[in-house]
């Protein structure tokens, strides 16, 4: 696709977005306005995790940690009196930051198949630590008073979190997209291709990947802040492995290393478990069929039927 | 104090002996084939809602085990042929969509088939007591869990290390290409490979069906520990497996047995009372990040 073709339809394409919850509320479907809200959680959680393992190369499994840190911080702050999204978000980016230094640098000796795993080890101490402490609610996970303050606007509302979240969606992948194309993100792309090529030319092959690992991780955080936002709720569930697979799966079903990879397999998974579950009590079977569908004829992902990788 | 480390120690190697059940698979099929199954644990869990139905139709918990047994060997078999097979030349990106996507089916089939509500499996009638054992008593079914856990451990121990079958195995984990260049039909010899470790997968299930419940997602915590086992031991490696698993075994159990009491002896109990199942629940996974910091490829690299 040509490069103006594409300016163009994203145009629309966020046009469409931003007009939605008007829609929505002229028809009376409100509800929707929240799901819609969740959809863009999560297509902001898979498309982080998919700058990790789509632009770094690096199959992270443990993504989960840093989505239900980012959760758990606000929830903390909110119990400790902080309401201000102004103070709260930052801090749990700023925690999860440091999360993603701490594991990635030890993680990142690894690699290969012992990479997924000590990720994967990794988000269940986190998972383990936070349901054993009573502070943190344990199993029944820790309830929002209220939606964070992020004065002038108000999250209160439904349709403003909608909006706050489309913002940050498209700031975010403005953003990925801004670094694919810098120094920066031509060395990952040599990364991935030739590790050891990269390293002989000079670059500092650890630093880079940290430094990616660190960036996907954080947004990832600041996904789950907005999640707890929405659901009134941090809840364990974000921190359990199962929800790593599920990003992971939607970043692949999605399309790795496709700029709208995250986005399209985080809309695409929980708009068919939301249409299967109005006709059938048993919707994950179907998805199940319908991902391995997709792994055994089109191993790239949806994105991948349209071409254009970047 | 004694009494409740052995009795603990026991329940450790129990515990540890099961996981090698499940572990032996996991770990040829990620050692010979590169293959990351995720669905390995579903077949645990098809094989403890299989053993758990024969049971109570045929009253007897030796048939249950046996039709449970040979019932997801056969099921094993077929999945093997019909879809995992194509996907071995394929990223591990796709193996773990494909295989996570199995566990979705697995999960609903089984509700479809037992509904929501977990399975009563009870042990057979006269090992449901306790019997006295150096001054103590300890459950006896849980003696012959070790008892059955420990001849099968060693006789596939016997079957990988002492038989023309389990040098090929061993070949294959180490150097696929080289041992198909040598005349081994990795083929056919991982299909049976695959059969037997969804065999010991259902016998895993049924016996530790009476002491956990039979119940959907029974197959998703277990399987992440097995995966902690094969890591620690090193991929495709069985006596690394057979390390890992007691390994595993006995420091969770010990851990959540033991370490609230030795931390309340150093600190505050509040905090001991806090941190105590905190520490004692992350501890494998500490064990496993520590290993792999000092050795990358785990305790027994099976690849040369």
């Amino acid at each position: 696709m040509k490069r103006s073709r594409r300016i163009v339809l994203e145009a629309c394409l966020l046009l469409a977005a931003i007009v939605l919850p008007l829609i929505l509320q002229a028809l009376g479907e409100d509800f929707y306005i929240s799901f819609a809200t969740r959809l863009l959680i999560f297509a902001l959680a898979a498309t982080s995790l998919n700058f990790i393992v789509g632009y770094g190369g690096m199959v992270a499994f443990g993504h989960a940690a840093f989505f239900g840190l980012g959760a758990y911080v606000v929830a903390f702050l909110m119990v400790a009196g902080v309401t201000s999204a102004w103070i709260a978000w930052p801090v749990a980016l700023g925690v999860t930051a440091l999360a993603a230094i701490v594991i990635g640098a030890i993680s990142l000796r690894t690699r290969g198949v012992y990479f997924i795993m000590i990720t994967l080890a990794f988000a269940q101490m986190i998972y383990y630590s936070i349901i054993s402490l009573q502070v943190a609610g344990g199993d029944d996970g820790l309830p929002l008073i209220q939606r964070s303050t992020l004065s002038p606007f108000d999250l209160a509302d439904d349709t403003t979190l909608y909006w706050t979240t489309l913002s940050l969606l498209a700031a975010c992948l403005h953003a990925l997209q801004h670094i694919s194309h810098s120094r920066f993100g031509r060395a990952l792309a040599g990364l991935r291709q030739n590790e050891v090529r990269m390293e002989a030319l000079g670059y500092p092959v650890f630093r880079l990947k940290l430094v990616c690992f660190v960036v996907g991780s954080t947004i990832g955080g600041l996904a789950g802040a907005l999640l707890a936002n929405q659901n009134g709720l941090a809840s364990p569930s974000l921190l359990y492995w199962t929800q790593s697979g599920m990003l992971l799966v939607m970043v692949i079903l999605g399309g790795v290393g496709y700029r709208y990879g995250g986005v399209v397999g985080a809309i695409t998974l929980l708009g068919l478990e939301e249409v299967l579950g109005r006709f059938t009590e048993y919707s994950h079977f179907f998805i199940g069929l319908v991902l391995l569908a997709i792994a055994l004829f089109s191993p790239g992902g949806l994105a991948s039927l349209r071409g254009q990788r970047q | 104090m004694t009494q409740l480390v052995i009795e603990q120690a026991l329940n450790g190697l129990q515990f540890g002996l099961m996981l090698f059940l499940l572990a032996a698979g996991l770990t040829l099929v990620f050692g010979i084939m590169d293959m990351i199954n995720l669905s390995h644990g579903s077949l645990y869990m098809g094989g403890a809602y299989l053993g758990a139905a024969a049971t109570h139709a045929s009253g007897s918990f030796l048939i249950g085990m046996l039709t449970s047994m040979a019932g997801m060997a056969v099921i094993g078999v077929l999945l093997e042929i019909t879809l995992l097979r194509k996907l071995y030349q394929r990223d591990h990106l796709v193996q773990v969509l494909a295989t996570f996507a199995l566990i979705l089916i697995a999960n609903e089939v089984v509700r479809m088939l037992w509904g929501s509500k977990p399975l009563m499996l009870n042990p057979p009638a006269n090992l449901a007591g306790p019997v006295e054992l150096l001054g103590f008593s300890y459950p006896a079914y849980r003696l012959l869990i070790i008892a059955v856990g420990i001849t099968v451990a060693g006789l596939l121990y016997l079957l990988v290390t002492r038989t023309r079958t389990g040098m090929w195995v061993r070949a294959g984990a180490s150097n696929r290409e080289m041992a198909e260049v040598l005349g081994i039909n990795v083929r056919r010899l991982f299909t049976g490979v695959f059969a037997l470790g969804a065999a010991l997968c259902a016998l895993a299930g049924i016996l530790l069906g009476p002491l956990l419940a039979v119940q959907v997602g029974m197959g998703e915590s277990i399987l992440i520990l097995s995966f902690v086992v094969i890591v620690i031991g090193g991929i495709g490696s069985i006596r690394g497996a057979l390390i890992g698993s007691l390994l595993v075994g006995s420091v969770d159990t010990l851990g959540r047995a033991l370490l609230p009491t030795l931390l309340r002896s150093v600190t505050a109990p509040e905090i001991a009372r806090q941190l105590g199942p905190a520490i004692a629940s992350i501890l494998i996974y500490l064990l496993m990040a520590g290993i792999l910091f000092w050795r990358p490829q785990g305790l027994f690299p099976a690849r040369g």
